[in-house]
């Protein structure tokens, strides 16, 4: 073989281009990472404290308290699960209509397009938490904060997923409906809606789940709860009421994840 | 046409006393919430006093801002970078079917462990044990961080065609070279959409954590509201939602690149 | 070799001159206890040239091939390669040995989302390490045969495409040009064919025997159609039930062999 044949036989994995583009995303990760590592602020000694300071608080949480579950625990959880849910359910409503406006097959006016998105953006982006001091300080404290901000916060993520879901829905169907006539909310009901129909329960029930958890927090900016139980043990330093609060959340956690698991495998 | 039925599929009494039955929960859970047309318009009211006094957003105190942002994308970076590498080798040793049940179990339970908790719960007990400041919070979020990735790369790799890993053992690759050509190829792609959706989660997290005391702007903007400062709070918001889309903007470009 | 009642189970006791280089003595697999899929097997193969297996779906056809290189893990027997008994063989020394035997397998089993010339090279990582195998630092005169094999399975200028653009023939060449990589002593193939149309079929068969003719390596086949087998390997083998019950010639076979092989008469007209 000739040398100039020789040389053809190369193999060039990536083009100098993607080379140069690979190698400035993973030194500007690098870099940000050591940066992030030099100027956050924290103190060595508090590093090397950390785990003896972790298994002190543990040891303290040792038995967890368990009479304290019925007496104000079981209460407060539920409470916490209906703000859960009512907030998905009202989340869902007022998500719908967000979806299909942001949906760029389903609403043809682009500017129509960018309102929507940036509302669900901005919802996405305010924390449940923030929604909830919010909630708290308009109508007080108490599940109605909570709610409202489970379902505020749940608008940009469900949205979003949402018109996400109708974009990628086959057009065939759609087209066949409009040849033969029919009205736009006949368009939605049967051509855009089979076809999303199990993103969508998908996605309502995984949102519900992560709602679960957000509902339980919700309580430490009083928004109801069991996050309310929690605070209090916690300022008050009962660390086995603490524990067992812990606990009962885990286990809701839990509970919540084989319901959503069972839900998802009858329906999809 | 008169005297037409349009009932296509036969009534599904089950789903529909499920429904029902869902309807009635929904109705007693909504009594809960000492929810009177009275209170609710007051609210509206205050509301409306409220969000005026929102705007216009104050950014005078911008250095403050700024610091509170910037301790939280440093949270957010350290701790996506750690759960990242912590949770690699735990979703490898977590799945089922590369490796056997007495690996996988204790691995998928550390993983299910980690997730069931709030960051902000996580959080609080950080900071009782390690003190106030940013070292809870990076903390917490690693957690959290372990937890989610650690799930998600674990059903990546069970859902690969084994066929594939197969034939590259068939070569006589030792076992890191059968990970590396055999199973990293058909999940890098999604790792890359996973780790960028949690670098994005994080970062609202950050924002989160500070409420409880474990730094970032969360500490300011409670801090904030606390002070009756709304118009901070609302230029602290409107940042916090610009730092998020600037986030998607980057990790969007990362993936590209990556080609995803 | 057919006995005088003219029916057929016959095995072939033969030995090679200048040894054989694969032999397999009372081969064994169950799955379940109890439920043996492999009963005794016992075969040389000849230094050159295509053996064919063939035998109705669940004979244990594919069991063999893969515990020939113990994809499978055989219940008992011996497997004799290089001088080594692969059924008792440690896990590294079984790494060192499988590098010397290429596959090809029915669904092709490339990595979809690597390029061609990846899965080719794939070939060699028994003889590099992970790291560079990481980086994809191949030594250059591997990559140059990558090149040429590619261009001898008639694949040249598609070295970049993803696999998972190719269309099936195409893709069961990359197989081929990958287990030839290896530079392997012996090629099993199982089923290479199952997945295509006749024609690709044909050309698929073609390729592998000339180069494995050509170049030395002697093959075993898995086979389902017996008119390819017949026309493309130099002996046959007849399993059914677990166990040979055939093995001669394509010329040897008769209708009434196949009979016994597959069982069931209408499939013959």
């Amino acid at each position: 073989m000739t040398p100039a044949v020789l040389a053809e036989r190369e193999w060039l994995r990536f083009t100098p281009a993607e080379r140069l583009a690979r190698f400035t995303v993973y030194f500007t990760i690098i870099a940000a990472i050591v940066v992030s590592v030099r100027t956050v602020e924290v103190i060595p000694e508090f590093i090397a404290d950390a785990p003896e300071q972790i298994a002190d608080l543990l040891r303290r949480m040792w038995p967890p308290d368990l009479a304290y579950y019925p007496q104000e625990i079981h209460d407060a959880l539920i409470d916490s699960i209906h703000i859960a849910t009512l907030g998905t359910v009202l989340g869902i409503a007022m998500a719908l209509p967000f979806g299909f406006l942001a949906a760029r097959n389903v609403t043809p006016f682009p500017w129509l397009n960018w309102a929507a998105r940036l509302v669900l953006i901005s919802t996405r982006s305010i924390n449940t938490l923030v929604f909830a001091l919010f909630f708290v300080a308009v109508f007080g404290p108490g599940p109605l904060a909570g709610t409202l901000a489970i379902a505020f916060h749940s608008i940009g993520f469900l949205g979003r997923l949402f018109s996400e879901a109708l974009e990628v829905a086959a057009t065939g169907p759609v087209e066949a409906l409009r040849a033969a006539g029919a009205p736009w909310p006949s368009l939605i009901v049967y051509g855009y809606w089979p076809q999303v129909e199990p993103a969508f329960w998908a996605l309502v029930l995984f949102r519900w789940d992560i709602n679960v958890r957000e509902s339980i927090v919700l309580g430490l900016v009083g928004a109801g709860g069991i996050g309310m139980v929690l605070d209090t043990a916690m300022n008050l330093f009962q660390w086995e009421r603490v524990a067992m609060v812990l606990l009962a959340i885990l286990a809701v956690v839990i509970v919540a994840e084989v319901v959503v698991t069972y839900i998802r495998k009858k329906i999809i | 046409m008169a005297g037409v039925s349009l009932a296509v599929r036969p009534a599904n009494w089950p789903l529909r006393l499920a429904w029902a039955g869902f309807a009635l929960y929904l109705a007693y859970a909504f009594s809960h919430l000492d929810f009177t047309p009275a209170r609710f318009i007051t609210g509206l009211e205050f509301g409306q006093k409220f969000v005026a006094k929102l705007f216009p957003p104050d950014f005078h105190r911008w250095e403050l801002l700024v610091k509170g942002l910037k301790e939280s994308l440093e949270m957010a970076i350290l701790a996506s970078a750690l759960g990242l590498l912590a949770s690699l080798p735990l979703s490898l040793l977590g799945a089922r079917n590369l490796m056997p049940a007495w690996i996988t179990w204790p691995a998928r339970l550390v993983m299910v462990v980690c997730r069931s908790f709030h960051p902000v719960i996580v959080a609080i007990v950080f900071v009782k044990a390690v003190g106030f400041g940013a070292l809870a919070g990076i903390l917490a979020l690693t957690v959290a961080s372990v937890g989610f990735l650690g799930k998600l790369f674990t059903e990546a790799i069970e859902e690969i065609s084994l066929k594939q890993v197969e034939a590259v053992r068939a070569t006589g690759a030792p076992f890191m070279s059968v990970v590396v050509f055999g199973v990293l190829p058909q999940v890098f792609a999604r790792f890359i959409g996973f780790a960028s959706y949690e670098l994005d989660a994080n970062l609202r997290n950050s924002t989160m954590v500070g409420i409880v005391g474990a730094g970032g702007i969360g500490g300011t903007l409670f801090a904030a509201f606390q002070r009756f400062d709304y118009d901070f709070v609302c230029a602290i918001i409107l940042s916090i939602i610009a730092m998020i889309v600037v986030g998607e903007v980057l990790t969007n470009t990362v993936k590209r690149v990556f080609r995803v | 070799m057919e006995n005088a009642s003219g029916t057929a189970p016959q095995r072939g006791a033969v030995s090679f001159s200048g040894g054989s280089p694969l032999v397999i003595r009372g081969l064994a697999k169950e799955y379940v206890r109890g439920k043996a899929v492999l009963r005794g097997i016992s075969l040389e193969i000849a230094p050159n040239g295509i053996t064919a297996i063939i035998g109705p779906s669940g004979t244990g056809k594919s069991t063999l091939i893969r515990c020939i290189n113990r994809l499978v893990e055989p219940t008992a027997g011996e497997i004799l390669f290089e001088g080594r008994d692969l059924v008792r063989l440690p896990r590294k020394e079984l790494r060192e040995v499988r590098r010397l035997i290429g596959m090809v397998f029915q669904e092709y089993n490339l990595v979809e989302r690597l390029t061609v010339i990846e899965n080719v090279l794939s070939g060699r990582l028994g003889y590099v390490s992970p790291f560079k195998a990481w980086l994809r630092r191949f030594p250059p005169e591997d990559v140059r045969e990558a090149f040429d094999l590619l261009d001898t399975v008639g694949l040249s200028g598609l070295a970049l495409q993803r696999a998972d653009a190719l269309s099936g023939g195409q893709r069961q060449r990359v197989g081929i040009a990958r287990a030839l990589m290896q530079r392997p002593k012996l090629l099993l193939a199982d089923e290479p064919t199952s997945s295509l149309d006749p024609k690709t079929s044909v050309e698929i068969m073609t390729l592998m025997r000339d180069l494995a003719l050509a170049r030395g390596i002697p093959a075993v086949v898995n086979i389902h159609n017996v008119d390819l087998a017949r026309r493309f390997a130099n002996r046959m083998v007849g399993l059914s039930g677990g166990s040979v019950v055939f093995d001669g010639p394509p010329e040897a076979l008769t209708d009434l062999h196949l009979l016994s092989i597959y069982g069931g008469e209408n499939w013959l007209e």
